[in-house]
């Protein structure tokens, strides 16, 4: 019970930043050029974050699935990288609705072409897209497709940023948040660490609907061999 | 069904480590003589390829014109739409005689059959890109078939094909045995061939640029060579373990 107890603890924990940080933001000083607006911050920077994690934690999984192909703890890592795909198209989504809505007021307009960032977090939400795709519509043999997908989604994000670094950003740096107002920088910490932990607690729920899928197959194909299922047509 | 120790047990070792070249080769020699005989994948590669041009011709002609600032954006995206056509027809070629399984069997190792199928496309998709280069050329009055302009072009395209294919050709194979592939292939190989598309076509800019902008096609040039090496050295690592078994 051991896991159990784990679990929720981090189910606790997420309850309790989702209870506190809000208030924390909206109780935070607004940041005097860029406004009201800056508040969408707390939620971009968090989902972005978490964006690309997910994609390399997919990729991990994926390399463990091949590594262990045949075995039985290959579907577990296959159920681990399935559930971290889905999570970065959630947490992708999320981060490319906030990122136009304060492009639109701080630039003046909702996207931009040529920028390093946008198109590379772009590119890597339509790659996961394509994964949920094929394995919704993949069948069999669509593990192993995904598990190369996966694996190819994290080797070619330096390669997009790359190709479109020599175009040029104007999307703020990741060192903005050392130069952070006290005030602003602990409601952003704890909105990152909250967004973590729901995260990883989501993470854990969908691998073990995964587990409890797969599971609920193999019990069925035996059931069919035993002859159970036609007993009961 | 083989197990992961039958699967490795099978790649190692045996009269068949020093056939990497010959294996490729015969692969590849296999391909071209399927296809010089059914000619079906070329006649249908470069008619697709030129439609495809004409469409984007037909679409951004003005007053009688066509605009001629997208020429290399249209060249790289007719090779990339033509490339799919052919990469899924050849896949599934293999996949009517049960072949690809038949070539998976053979005592060879199977990163040279990746090589080898990656090679047979390549060659066709230029082939395919030696008729749609003059046509792009006409039609758009680019400079393309200039004499300072059109080796390096080809340099261009040779490197951005070979990218192209070593993503198509590993998602084709893998894709041969699952439900849905004929609408998942471009699906999964556009948005990661992006950064060739975006290289292949910067640097052909660069070509096409008056002046000719011979340093910024250089840079786009060697770009295009580090994305193939990262295409095709994670393709061949993770070739073996993919096709390994059922």
């Amino acid at each position: 019970m051991k896991r159990g107890g784990l679990f929720l603890a981090l189910v606790a924990v997420t309850a309790l930043g989702l209870a506190v940080v809000p208030s924390l933001i909206i109780n935070a000083p607004t940041e005097p050029t860029m406004g009201f607006i800056q508040r969408i911050f707390y939620y971009h920077v968090a989902t972005a974050w978490l964006t690309f994690l997910s994609a390399f934690v997919c990729a991990g999984a994926s390399i463990g699935y091949l590594a262990n192909v045949g075995s039985k703890s290959a579907q577990r890592w296959d159920g681990l990288a399935m559930a971290a795909a889905e999570l970065t198209v959630v947490f992708g989504t999320c981060m490319l609705v906030t990122g136009p809505l304060w492009g639109r007021k701080a630039w003046g307009v909702w996207w931009v072409w040529k920028d390093v960032r946008l198109m590379t977090a772009l590119l890597l939400w339509f790659i996961f897209v394509a994964y949920l795709l094929v394995r919704r519509f993949g069948g069999p043999g669509s593990a192993r497709l995904g598990a190369g997908l996966g694996i190819f989604a994290a080797a070619d994000v330096p390669l997009i940023y790359t190709s479109v670094f020599f175009w040029r950003t104007q999307h703020p740096k990741a060192t903005v948040v050392t130069s952070l107002d006290p005030g602003i920088l602990l409601p952003f910490l704890l909105a990152l660490a909250t967004f973590t932990v729901l995260y990883v607690v989501l993470l854990w729920l969908r691998m073990g609907l995964e587990t409890a899928r797969i599971r609920l197959e193999d019990l069925q194909l035996a059931a069919e061999d035993a002859g159970l299922l036609d007993e009961m047509r | 069904m083989l197990g992961p120790e039958t699967a490795r047990d099978r790649s190692q070792g045996g009269p068949r480590e020093g056939s990497f070249v010959k294996t490729a080769l015969a692969v590849a020699h296999k391909d071209l003589l399927v296809e010089l005989r059914a000619k079906e994948i070329l006649l249908a590669m470069a008619f697709f390829a030129a439609v495809v041009v004409l469409l984007f011709a037909f679409a951004f002609t003005h007053e009688g014109r066509a605009n001629t600032d997208a020429t290399a954006g249209i060249l790289w995206i007719a090779v990339a739409l033509a490339g799919t056509l052919g990469l899924s027809r050849a896949f599934e070629r293999e996949r009517e005689g049960d072949t690809l399984r038949a070539l998976l069997l053979a005592p060879a190792p199977r990163s040279a059959i990746y090589v080898g199928k990656l090679a047979g496309i390549v060659l066709l998709m230029l082939v395919t890109e030696a008729c749609t280069v003059p046509l792009v050329s006409l039609l758009f009055d680019a400079p393309l078939l200039a004499a300072e302009r059109l080796p390096h072009l080809w340099l261009l395209l040779v490197l951005g094909t070979v990218g192209y294919a070593a993503v198509g050709s590993l998602f084709g194979a893998l894709l041969a045995r699952t439900r849905g592939r004929d609408i998942l292939l471009g699906i999964l190989l556009y948005p990661i061939i992006v950064p060739v598309l975006i290289a292949g076509a910067r640097g052909t800019e660069a070509l096409l640029a008056r002046p000719l902008d011979r340093a910024t096609a250089w840079f786009w040039t060697e770009l295009l060579l580090v994305f193939d090496t990262v295409f095709i050295t994670v393709a061949l690592w993770v070739y073996e373990p993919l096709m390994a078994s059922e």
